[in-house]
């Protein structure tokens, strides 16, 4: 075995690294064709509203103070994934209201229960920028929970979802109840933010679900081709990144992020290369 | 009713719709018969596309009512039977990472159902539709990397597959080329003839049109012309130009324009 693994707190953020890694790039792939990137940081600062909540309540009581912060966390994501639903539907004409919206109110909610809670704390530092020293048992277990129900909705939904993120009018006529669909995949992209947040991040969760899509979609063939090269990229991120961050003691959110970057950047310049290739044989 | 509902496809009746206090739709009542191919002409924003919307259900329409293969729209549960190409079909993302076939395929869902996959019978399918359009060499290209002609015929190939008794098109040849388009109207006519396919299609060519479609509606708000090819070629340009507003040529393809 990898000698790092050794420690138990160690194997739970590999772990739970892998499942992100997963999670997040899948949802991503939907979430960006259909060009509401910006959805993830909206969501991911109400996660934050919520576990700074959390934080805040446990001053008061017990039952808080000993919560895993990512519950209500994962209820404030997803109350603010459904709200911007329906924000969509009543600015139907400004559908990208909703994200700046929704992410302001999850800010301003932040800042006041820090606040309130006396300030700012290594805890709380932790959710902000990912910390794979602070992933405890019952974390994995959750994330599990959230890539079981994840991957069968998707693996069951995937016709569904695909033809609502191409053309939802064609989805409509197909019989395609769009609206549940929707609101279900929004509810589901705020459980893996909430997920996402100890490896990565809050302030960086939405890189990791964009990232690897933004990278796929410049060689992908294909809808599922995008789906897995996204995954892989996601992957390759965040072990590599995991790796980095432990032997070099660097915060794990940024280390993963920056190989993002570099696979994204390896991807635009194959994209290059081949395509001028193809010029010069002409 | 009953009896007559047999013999027609749709039936809009008094039908109005407007858009916050726009009128876009006055009173439109209509039958089109089974078997026929329509030609649905009109000046832009006279409420064709709106029209179309309202006998898909994908507007609701204020007043009035719309009928299916005699059926109530809300009550319509068939959907696989209709095949349907938006005037905006290619106004879609085009960086959106999908195939041809994967854009075909989506055509196909309404009849596989929820919780369903597609089967090898599915996927023959779409390659016959693909062919139908001459497109199968690019079945595995992403669609953002076709041309706009190229991507309309996949368009067309998609709303094929699911082997539509009613095929609604709006504009479908904008950005085709004329030998295309041509070719696209020869096989909209096979598919009218050889399978008894109802077809309704939404076009500025009025004159090209009229060598193809056996009858032809002019829509302006209201319903200003419904009857067969020969009634609206013989009730003289004058009519037609009128409701143009403006002078109309109605040219045919193997016409000089005067
Ligand atoms: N979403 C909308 N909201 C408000 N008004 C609309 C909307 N869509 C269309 N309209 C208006 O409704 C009228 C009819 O539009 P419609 O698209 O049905 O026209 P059309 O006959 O299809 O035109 P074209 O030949 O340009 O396609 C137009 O005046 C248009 O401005
Ligand atoms: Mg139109």
């Amino acid at each position: 075995m990898l000698p790092f693994l050794k420690y138990e707190f160690l194997q739970n953020a590999f772990l739970t690294g892998i499942m992100v890694g997963l999670l997040a790039p899948v949802l991503g792939v939907f979430i960006v064709v259909r060009r509401q990137a910006l959805i993830a940081d909206a969501l991911s600062h109400i996660t934050l509203a919520g576990i700074a909540a959390n934080l805040l309540l446990g001053k008061w009581s017990s039952f808080f103070a000993t919560a895993n912060p990512i519950y209500l966390g994962m209820a404030f994501s997803v109350g603010g994934a459904i709200f911007i639903e329906q924000l969509r539907k009543v600015y139907k004409h400004y559908e990208e209201l909703a994200i700046p919206i929704i992410m302001s109110a999850g800010i301003g909610l932040s800042v006041i229960f820090i606040s309130m809670a006396d300030g700012f704390n290594t805890d709380l530092f932790n959710y902000l920028f990912g910390s794979i020293i602070a992933v405890k048992q019952s974390d994995v277990w959750t994330v599990f929970a959230i890539l079981i129900v994840v991957l069968l909705f998707v693996f069951f939904m995937y016709k569904e979802l695909f033809v609502l993120s191409f053309d939802e009018e064609q989805g409509r006529l197909s019989g395609i109840r769009s609206n549940w669909i929707l609101v279900a995949f929004m509810a589901m992209t705020a459980l893996v933010i909430a997920a996402s947040m100890k490896i990565v991040g809050i302030l960086l969760v939405s890189a990791l679900m964009t990232l690897p899509v933004a990278a796929s979609i410049r060689i992908a063939k294909g809808f599922k081709q995008a789906i897995w090269l996204s995954v892989l990229f996601g992957e390759v991120a965040v072990i590599s990144g995991m790796f980095l961050s432990y032997y070099l003691d660097l915060a794990s959110g940024g280390t993963i992020v920056l190989c993002l970057v570099v696979i994204l950047f390896l991807c635009i310049s194959y994209k290059k290369f081949t395509g001028s290739r193809k010029v010069g044989h002409l | 009713m009953k009896n007559n509902l047999n013999s027609i496809a749709i039936r809009v009746d008094d039908l109005s719709f407007h858009y916050g206090d726009k009128n876009v739709l006055q009173h439109v009542t209509m039958d089109i018969k089974k078997g026929s191919f329509l030609g649905l002409v009109g000046p832009n924003g006279s409420g064709k596309s709106t029209l179309i919307k309202c006998i898909l259900g994908l507007q609701k329409p204020q007043q009035g009512n719309v009928y299916l293969f005699g059926e109530k729209i809300n009550k319509f549960n068939d959907w696989e039977k209709i095949g349907y190409v938006s005037q905006k079909a290619n106004s879609f993302n085009t960086a959106f990472p999908a195939t041809a076939f994967e854009v075909v395929s989506m055509g196909l869902f309404g009849r596989v159902g929820l919780f369903r996959f597609l089967k090898a019978a599915d996927k023959r399918k779409v390659w016959e539709a693909l062919k139908s359009v001459n497109m199968e060499q690019y079945a595995h290209q992403n669609i953002g990397e076709l041309s706009g002609g190229q991507q309309q015929r996949v368009f067309i190939a998609r709303a094929l597959v699911s082997d539509p008794m009613l095929l609604i098109l709006d504009e479908p040849t904008v950005g085709v080329d004329t030998e295309s388009s041509e070719s696209f109207y020869k096989l909209l006519k096979e598919l009218h003839y050889n399978n008894n396919m109802t077809l309704v299609l939404v076009t500025h060519d009025v004159g090209v049109m009229t060598d193809y479609v056996t009858d032809v509606a002019c829509l302006n708000k209201q319903i200003h012309f419904h009857g067969n090819t020969r009634e609206f070629e013989t009730s003289s340009s004058e009519n037609i130009s009128a409701f143009y507003g403006h002078h109309v040529h109605v040219l045919h393809h193997d016409h000089d324009h005067a």
